[in-house]
């Protein structure tokens, strides 16, 4: 008896999750499992990739600017020959409204890139492919407004 | 076992009543109440400063651009004005399919309410400054149908000291051709060329200062309130809305499919109800008009203006031109893609479109409705689903826009 309550109580507890993951899911933009992390390696791991927005809370309208760090594992900063940015909303498939692009090296591996413009509220993608002496890698950030 | 089963029912619904519970007491959720509060007019930022017009909010430079909207004399035959189609009595637009200035031209006029908020001016974004935009038509064949030393010599001539007093000493204009444009006629081009860089450049200055002065006047036509701007502000209060800004039931369920399921918000966003970009709906073009590329020819043209942001006639920093800087020049989006309109007043000047290709509001909603095949680029709707009286309430909501 006390076996088979407590599989009903398991059972309880995972319905009860999700029923609530089902209605948030509903009245959510994004899906609830983005990552959503600003730092992280990139896809096939040669770099440390960092994303910092210039000025925080990201607004949706005016243009904006990110610090991107590029680091080798160990820390020790990249000296990237080319940074190509894409993305877009997944959600509306389109892409970004605006051309990106790096204005400035700062040094220590950061990177300044303006011209982000988020047009509307929701689930923005932006893909980094970094192009630097180890080798040519990718790295997507999801932001969410 | 079996008698457990039922039971197994409640935590479900109860833990997505939960979630649901956070939609507040209301007809609303909590997250379109958000979305309404930010499309009412009082989330309307404070109009900032135009870094390439610095006479952007000199009060007399704003009374000259007035006077000059006005003045029909402002066009070569002395009989357009601005106003001619940006009618103040009717929204600042025409209620024709197309402008009509000395002769037809290829697109709809459009509403000033808010214009000085835009990044781009005209449908396809071909200016980036409300002042450059000012002094297109002035130079249009179809539009005011005048030229560029004519406007110089009209200043001096009918506004001098109120020139003077704004913007300092006219230029030297007595061996500036009558008439003289780069972009006039082959007589009117040919005078252009034989004038000297200076004075082109005077003539030049003048014009930019024309557009500046009827900027500084626009950026004063603002957004009225209306009745969804009282009924949002009421439920941002979590009051009651008063008596007639209160909503029906159909126009309620219009508010919910617009910021909902049928997607209307996801480019008419913010309180202005336009996200200021260029899309590809899939509106077919008028089969007696030229091919328009819309976006795709825009961005050509306005990195080649020398009136834009970047150009000597700017009072801008390169630092402050983000905009067309940063612009996107190429990708698929662009081509027959053209700006989102506000929808403010929108129920109370059809014709819709680009080109005034859709005559009522009830079809423009059909077409959202309906998403037709664009026949070689691709539109970026996505066809709904719509009953009858989704249409119906649609068209309700989007008449609380006005008055």
């Amino acid at each position: 008896m006390s076996r088979r309550l407590l599989i009903v109580l398991v059972a309880i507890a995972i319905l009860a999750i999700a029923g609530w993951q089902l209605a948030m899911r509903m009245f959510m933009a994004a899906p609830g499992d983005l990552d959503l992390s600003l730092s992280k390696k990139s896809e096939n791991g040669l770099y440390a990739v960092s994303l910092a927005p210039e000025q925080a809370p990201i607004r949706e309208g005016p243009l904006e600017s990110f610090i991107l760090t590029v680091k080798m594992a160990n820390g020790q900063p990249v000296e990237v020959s080319r940074i190509e940015i894409a993305g877009g909303m997944p959600r509306h498939g389109h892409g970004l409204p605006t051309e990106p692009r790096v204005t400035a090296a700062l040094g220590d591996g950061r990177y300044r890139i303006e011209g982000f413009k988020f047009t509307m509220a929701g689930w923005w993608q932006i893909r980094f492919t970094i192009e630097a002496p180890p080798g040519r890698d990718e790295a997507d950030f999801n932001i969410v407004l | 076992m079996k008698r457990w089963l039922p039971l197994l029912l409640v935590p479900v619904v109860a833990g997505g009543l939960l979630a649901v519970s956070r939609r507040g007491e209301d007809s609303f959720t909590v997250a379109e109440k958000k979305t309404i509060a930010s499309l009412a007019l009082t989330a309307l930022p404070k109009l900032q400063p135009d870094p390439s017009n610095r006479y952007g909010d000199d009060p007399a430079a704003a009374a000259l651009g007035a006077t000059l909207f006005f003045d029909v004399r402002m066009s070569g035959k002395g009989n357009v004005s601005c106003s001619t189609c940006h009618k103040l009595e009717r929204q600042f637009q025409d209620d024709l399919p197309r402008g009509h200035g000395v002769a037809d031209t290829d697109r709809r006029t459009m509403p000033l309410a808010g214009v000085a908020y835009n990044s781009w001016f005209f449908w396809d974004g071909h200016r980036d400054s409300l002042w450059s935009q000012a002094i297109t038509p002035m130079e249009d064949a179809r539009e005011h149908g005048g030229d560029r030393a004519f406007y110089a010599h009209f200043m001096q001539r009918e506004f001098g000291e109120r020139y003077d007093r704004i913007f300092g000493p006219l230029p030297d204009l007595s061996s500036v051709p009558e008439h003289a444009g780069p972009l006039g006629t082959p007589a009117e081009q040919a005078a252009w060329r034989g004038m000297t860089p200076e004075q082109q450049d005077g003539v030049n200055r003048v014009l930019a200062n024309i557009g500046k002065a009827i900027e500084a006047f626009e950026r004063s036509i603002m957004p009225e309130q209306t009745r969804f701007d009282r009924f949002a502000s009421a439920i941002a209060a979590g009051t009651a809305p008063g008596k007639d800004a209160a909503f029906s039931e159909l126009e309620i369920e219009g508010l919910k499919l617009f910021i909902g399921s049928a997607n209307c918000s996801t480019c008419h966003n913010g309180p202005r109800f336009t996200d200021g970009q260029f899309h590809n709906t899939g509106i077919p073009p008028v089969a007696s008009l030229p091919p328009d590329h819309g976006r795709a020819e825009g961005v050509k043209l306005v990195e080649a203006d020398r009136f834009n942001c970047l150009g000597r006639y700017s009072d801008a920093r390169a630092g402050d031109c983000g905009e067309l800087r940063f612009m996107a020049k190429s990708g698929k989006g662009l081509e027959r893609a053209f700006k989102t309109p506000s929808l403010r007043g929108v129920a109370g000047r059809p014709p819709y479109m680009h080109a005034g290709q859709i005559a009522t509001l009830e079809d423009a909603v059909a077409h959202y409705a309906n998403a037709p095949a664009e026949p070689k680029d691709g539109s970026e709707l996505h066809a709904i689903t719509l009953t009858d009286r989704g249409r119906m309430a649609l068209v309700a909501f989007l008449k609380t826009l006005g008055g």
